[in-house]
């Protein structure tokens, strides 16, 4: 089969490959339909995420339809069409049973990589390099699906691959930054970047009752999405200084929340962007955290930060006193998509949210190395790649 | 050389108990244990896996077994690494199942086989006996020891198996 293979920083290629195979008796096989390039790949294709290995398949987002199940496998049949949530998890563990998928206990077989980085392993997932399991992603014709039981969900007919395939990864990763937040009532919700994440974000805060979103960039067609189709106000960052802006437009309580959808590789300005960028390139620092210490400034006191943007690593300069003397709260994790799918699926088919106006970019499979090309240096307008594996007879 | 490792198995204690218990069951989670056989009640001879194909070999016997909280052993004079081992089987707080604690102690062998083993048991020996106790938690709770593209012999890049190396 032909899959998009990493071999080094800015560096991807499809390649042909061996078809994968039921190695558990719990795995399918799927054809992948539809397939996205994921903002958190562009750490990957930046060459931030550590231990990968050049052949690695990438790609966390996609769907399609079941080919082949294992022996243990009673809930798909081949023909099934489903969307395949990011997180590998097995539903059995007591993170899993507490709905806390992306903690699966049992998923990442390299788990000692993970442990060795953050003391304890997070769930696998799929083709996000080998500390996070070594599993083969689905920017691919075919892909496996372990626990093919727990994660995948079945898709009526009545809906289109461009509806559904942001269940994967992206709408609940968004939805999740909102929920986060704990919103009430006049509540106002600030978020840093207008990416994929991002324009999901706004959307979660309004459906969850935010009174206010305003979204931060840097990028004017990104932020005229964001007016247009999440109804935010915005600002761009590089037109005024963020504090100063969110100050005056909350009667200088500050944002009752306040989002981070951009990660570890902010753009930014000033003294200490710089210095980021320079430890980042020689490693002394994993991330550059410009807009997470935006967020952590601007909240009101006692408001809530939300992290959905992707780290790796270590940070420098983090005013965490700012959040200890302040009381903020801080909430964070890859998303639990299996938890969010029957919902959000549910809002997609009563027409109470409509993904499929982030897409800018469709393309064939054969053509990802300029989607993460387009996608990485912001051209054309691009917000959202999708990518289409063709399929011989 | 002393090595301890936990695990919390969401499975109750006499569940454990009872696989630990078959030396059978063990060999598919151990992974450097080619096999395991009884051979008597409180008996069982031990087939290791060293380093370039070599093997090391032993008899075990186990020297005390609380059912449902803790099997001991120790490997019988003549083993080319003299070892004992125990595990623990302690009910985990409010609903998170067993904690398995796991005390492995080897002996620095005589000879030189026996130093080579004990030299690839040193590399790693947490690392290793925790793997297989991640091993056995997959099993347990799951029904399958957790496979990716990564964990197959011989395995490179997260890609499928049977490319070209």
């Amino acid at each position: 089969m032909k899959a998009t293979c990493w071999y080094g920083k800015e560096d991807v290629r499809v390649e042909e490959v061996p078809d994968p195979q039921i190695l558990n008796p719990r795995d399918a096989i799927v054809r992948v339909t539809a397939t996205a390039i994921c903002g958190s790949d562009l750490h990957i294709y930046d060459g931030y995420i550590p231990s990968m290995k050049g052949g690695d398949i990438l790609g966390h987002e996609f769907m399609g339809e079941v080919v082949e199940v294992g022996a243990a496998i009673k809930t798909l049949v081949p023909g099934d069409r489903v969307v395949v949530p990011f997180p590998i998890s097995c539903g059995d563990c007591w993170s899993c049973r507490r709905g806390l998928f992306s903690l699966c206990e049992n998923s990442n077989p390299n788990a000692w990589m993970a442990e060795e980085l953050w003391g304890h392993s997070p769930a696998g997932i799929y083709g996000y390099s080998h500390l996070l399991g070594g599993y083969a992603g689905g920017q691919a014709e075919y892909a496996r699906v372990p626990y093919a039981d727990v994660g995948p969900i079945t898709i009526p007919a009545g809906l289109t691959d461009e509806q559904v395939v942001f269940l994967s990864d992206i709408l609940p990763t968004g939805y999740m930054a909102a929920e986060h937040c704990d919103i009430h009532a006049g509540d106002v919700v600030a978020v840093w970047g207008c990416g994929p994440v991002g324009q999901f974000a706004i959307a979660g805060a309004y459906l969850l009752g935010a009174d206010r979103v305003i979204a931060i960039d840097r990028l004017p067609y990104r932020l005229k999405m964001a007016r247009e189709k999440g109804r935010a106000e915005t600002i761009n960052y590089e037109e005024c200084d963020v504090l100063d802006a969110l100050k005056e437009m909350t009667g200088g309580r500050g944002p009752d929340a306040c989002i981070d959808a951009v990660g570890m590789e902010a753009h930014g300005t000033g003294p200490a962007a710089v210095m980021d960028r320079v430890q980042q390139a020689v490693r002394l620092e994993t991330g550059r955290p410009t807009a997470l210490r935006q967020v952590i400034m601007a909240c009101r006191n006692g408001g809530t930060v939300s992290v959905a943007g992707v780290y790796g690593g270590f940070l420098n300069e983090i005013p965490f006193g700012s959040i200890m003397n302040r009381s903020l709260t801080v909430r964070s994790g890859q998303t639990h998509v299996q938890r969010y799918l029957r919902p959000l699926l549910e809002l997609i088919e009563k027409g109470k949210i409509d993904p499929t106006y982030i897409i800018t970019h469709r393309l064939s499979l054969d053509e990802a190395p300029h989607g993460y090309e387009i996608f990485k240096h912001k051209l054309d307008d691009c917000v959202k790649v999708l990518l289409y594996p063709t399929h011989q007879a | 050389m002393d090595v301890r490792r936990a695990v919390t198995i969401l499975r109750p204690a006499e569940e454990l108990y009872r696989f630990w218990h078959d030396p059978a069951n063990l060999a598919r989670v151990f992974d450097n244990v080619e096999s395991i056989e009884s051979t008597g009640e409180r008996r069982s001879h031990w087939r290791v896996k060293g380093p370039m194909g070599v093997t090391a070999e032993w008899d075990a016997e186990i020297t005390e077994d609380r059912p449902n909280e803790l099997i001991a052993w120790r490997s019988l004079p003549g083993a080319t690494v003299e070892n004992s081992g125990s595990v623990r089987f302690t009910p985990a707080p409010g609903d998170r199942g067993t904690e398995i604690l796991v005390d492995l102690h080897y002996q620095d062998p005589a000879g030189s086989v026996g130093t080579m083993i004990a030299k690839v048991f040193r590399q790693a020996p947490g690392q290793q006996l925790l793997d297989d106790l991640r091993a056995l938690k997959q099993l347990m709770e799951t029904g399958e020891v957790t496979q990716s593209d990564s964990t197959l012999p011989g395995a490179g890049p997260a890609q499928p198996p049977g490319g070209t190396p």
